[in-house]
């Protein structure tokens, strides 16, 4: 068994990578305008709902709940879809989960699979391996797809092109369609409609002869074997009903005990993603369904691949394990100061911004540069907590993940409990340097990292962690900030910088 | 060892210093806000025409009339019909119809224009239309490739309030299709675009009974 892959392999640790992008003028003019966006929409959809504290608490309590019993919920998951007509196969990682999808698809004798915006899949590198085993796979996602047109990584969970403008989407769609199917029709403007029709016809010939598609899902409900997918365009649905087989690959950590608790996350999710009442599509099936397969509606083989790439790992870990609560609303993402600087890239994983930042160490480990400064990618201003539909304290996490980095300590490997060493000298302490003189440079980032010393203090009375520690050795510590956050947050946006 | 035998041990080693987990408070508002029927339909209505939905109003017995009106807006020339559609919302001599048959072909589907159907239930908080596959329905395919589709919705009687109060009315084991709104996406400079992949326009015609 090899490591866990999580799709981005040997990238540079995060403070170099980050140094580059905030050079980068265009990248950090198109994330702002995007973040802030996103920002106050959301902030508004869910002022809208008097109960939206108690509906957090809940979604905290209903994934705590599951996790707790995620071998029960697992089993009873797994009886309900084959009851249905489905069939499932268990991946403890992402080769294994490659190995399976890639001989579920031989086995149709297809050449080509279309697929469903899915960050499991990502994770794993299932692409790659299909490509290898001369199979391709067209992403359908309009973002996904000028993320793979653009022979470019995504960069936000939700918006993975946000760091592309309308101007460059045209120049890829001009020049990479002709390659892929359907060439962008002629003359290719730059306006947003255009450029979403010229998607539309490079895609629908894809959809119409598919006879394989490979999703993810958004939940999973124990209870009734039913798959539930969030989307936008449409796409979703035509992977999930058109083809004759469907292949979805989803972490465990997506199941939920009943179909009830849906109530919860269908309120949470889309209005802290794109700060709508609800998505536009959303699909939900059950195995093959009473009639489907019978009648066309739908695929006549349905095959769910439950992967744990990590997973278990991080379950293993006490207090990171509350990072498996994630819905992948990515609000996080738009609130964090570093992640609006330093943009996705820099996070060397399909997982960015502060999710990320304690995500994939936690799936990975730490035995990589980029993995081991991680946990460092932060201020530890608490905005992402305070947006976070189902409660997950990153920076509780984070500052746990720098401890372990630098004191070493127990955790979890592919099943097996080991003790880290501490990290060998300088590892950590240059690690940590790095990212303070990312924010030292910024000083917008600076200020909202002020709330690092008040926050750290409390977490870890002994002695200031990670890149507290680092900040200490080399300069005074900077007095606590008097005003809030918020305040502060209010303040410096209304600021034309 | 099977994968399935190492995951689950792994997670029961994982969980064994877990302590049990709390109970899950269930506090969160079933509905927000008290409405009169009347006011549910119309907050169903404001909802939807936020998405970009086309909001309608008639009354059962003005339905062909106005649905011959919204297919010739559109120039429609043929439409597709789910079994169970009941045949007197048509207009008489309009657009040909196309029924909805098991082996039609995407492709077949791809060159209609329109498409008419029914719905299972509509959520007035959220702005959502709830497809079970159910009579007048038909299949999840047909209001998907089409690019125009006209989805009828009895008022008040299939319009609840929340998500909590739709959910236990739903039955999983059916293909279930919530729409809000046409297709859209915001990949691109967050500007929104209706129709990617679905349907570019959604028309919603809200019956009355009298
Ligand atoms: S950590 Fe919370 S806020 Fe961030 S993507 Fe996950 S659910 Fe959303």
């Amino acid at each position: 068994m090899t490591g866990t892959y999580l799709g981005m392999p040997a990238f540079p640790a995060f403070p170099a990578a980050a140094r580059e992008a905030v050079r980068d003028e265009a990248l950090r003019a198109n994330l702002r305008h995007a973040t802030h966006t996103i920002r106050d929409k959301r902030a508004r959809a869910v002022a809208e709902l008097a109960d939206w504290d108690r509906l957090r608490a809940a979604g905290k309590a209903v994934k705590d709940h599951t996790l707790r019993h995620l071998d029960r919920y697992l089993l009873q998951l797994e009886a309900a879809v084959t009851a249905a007509g489905g069939t499932v196969h268990w991946a403890a990682d992402a080769d294994e989960a490659n190995r399976i999808v890639t001989e579920l698809v031989r086995a149709t004798g297809e050449r080509e699979v279309v697929k469903v915006k899915s960050m499991a899949t990502q994770e794993i590198g299932l692409n790659e391996a299909l490509e290898a085993a001369g199979i391709a796979a067209y992403e359908t996602d309009l973002a996904e797809l000028i993320v793979q047109l653009g022979h470019d990584r995504p960069s936000h969970i939700l918006v993975p092109a946000i760091h592309r403008n309308r101007a460059e989407i045209r120049d890829i769609f001009r020049a990479e369609m002709a390659g892929w199917g359907r060439p962008a029709p002629e003359p290719l403007g730059d306006d947003p409609r255009e450029l979403a029709e010229a998607a539309r016809l490079h895609l629908r010939e894809k959809f119409l002869r598919a006879k394989v598609a490979v999703s993810g899902a958004n939940f999973m409900v124990a209870e009734t074997g039913t798959m539930v997918v969030l989307e936008s365009e449409g796409n979703g649905r035509m992977c999930l009903t058109l083809p004759e087989t469907l292949i979805s690959v989803v972490g465990i950590e997506k199941v939920v005990p009943t179909f009830r608790d849906l109530e919860i996350f269908l309120q949470t999710l889309p209005r802290s993603s794109t700060a709508e009442r609800m998505n536009p599509y959303t699909t939900m099936w059950t195995g093959l369904g009473p009639s489907r397969g019978a009648d066309g509606d739908g695929p006549t083989a349905f095959h769910l691949v439950l992967l744990d790439n990590g997973r278990t790992d991080t379950l293993a870990d006490e207090t990171g394990r509350q990072a498996l609560r994630c819905i992948r609303c990515s609000a996080c993402l738009n609130v964090c100061p570093v992640y609006e600087r330093a943009g996705g890239h820099a996070y060397g994983s399909v997982y960015p911004g502060p999710i990320g930042a304690i995500l994939s160490p936690q799936l990975r480990g730490t035995g990589s540069a980029i993995d081991a400064s991680l946990p460092y990618a932060s201020t530890l201003c608490g905005a992402c907590y305070e947006v976070c539909p189902v409660a997950i304290d990153i920076p509780e996490v984070l500052v746990h993940l720098r401890e372990r980095i630098a004191q070493g300590g127990p955790v979890t490997r592919a099943g097996v409990r080991v003790t880290l060493r501490p990290a060998d000298g300088h590892t950590a302490e240059r690690a940590a340097m790095r990212a303070a003189r990312l924010l030292l440079d910024h000083p917008g980032a600076l200020r909202a990292g002020e709330r690092l010393l008040a926050r750290a203090r409390r977490l870890a009375p002994r002695r200031l962690p990670g890149a507290g520690r680092a900040w200490t050795d080399s300069r005074e510590l900077p007095t606590v900030a008097a005003q809030s956050f918020r305040d502060w947050w209010a303040r410096e946006r209304s600021d034309p910088r | 060892m099977s994968s399935k035998d190492r995951i689950l041990g792994r997670i029961r080693r994982a969980l064994d210093d877990a302590v049990p987990a709390a109970e899950i408070p269930r506090d969160y508002l079933p509905v927000h806000g008290a409405r009169t029927p009347a006011e549910r339909v119309d907050l169903l209505a404001a909802h939807l025409a936020e998405y970009r939905a086309l909001v309608h109003r008639t009354q059962e017995e003005a339905l062909p009339a106005l649905l011959a009106r919204l297919l010739e807006a559109r120039g429609a020339r043929s439409v597709l019909v789910p079994p169970g559609l009941p045949p007197h919302w048509l207009p008489a001599g309009g657009p040909t119809r196309v029924p909805d048959r098991a082996a039609s072909t995407p492709y077949e589907l791809d060159r209609v224009d329109s498409v008419v159907t029914g719905c299972a239930l509509a959520v007035a908080e959220t702005g959502t239309i709830v497809l079970d596959g159910g009579p007048g329905q038909g299949r999840r395919r047909i209001t998907l490739i089409p690019d125009h589709h006209i989805c009828v919705v009895r008022v008040p009687d299939q319009v609840v309030d929340s998500v909590p109060q739709v959910l236990p009315l739903l039955d999983p084991a059916r293909p279930l299709t919530w729409i809000s709104g046409p297709s859209a996406t915001s990949d691109i400079e967050l500007d929104r675009v209706e129709g990617v992949h679905g349907p570019r326009t959604l028309d919603v015609v809200l019956v009355g009974t009298q």
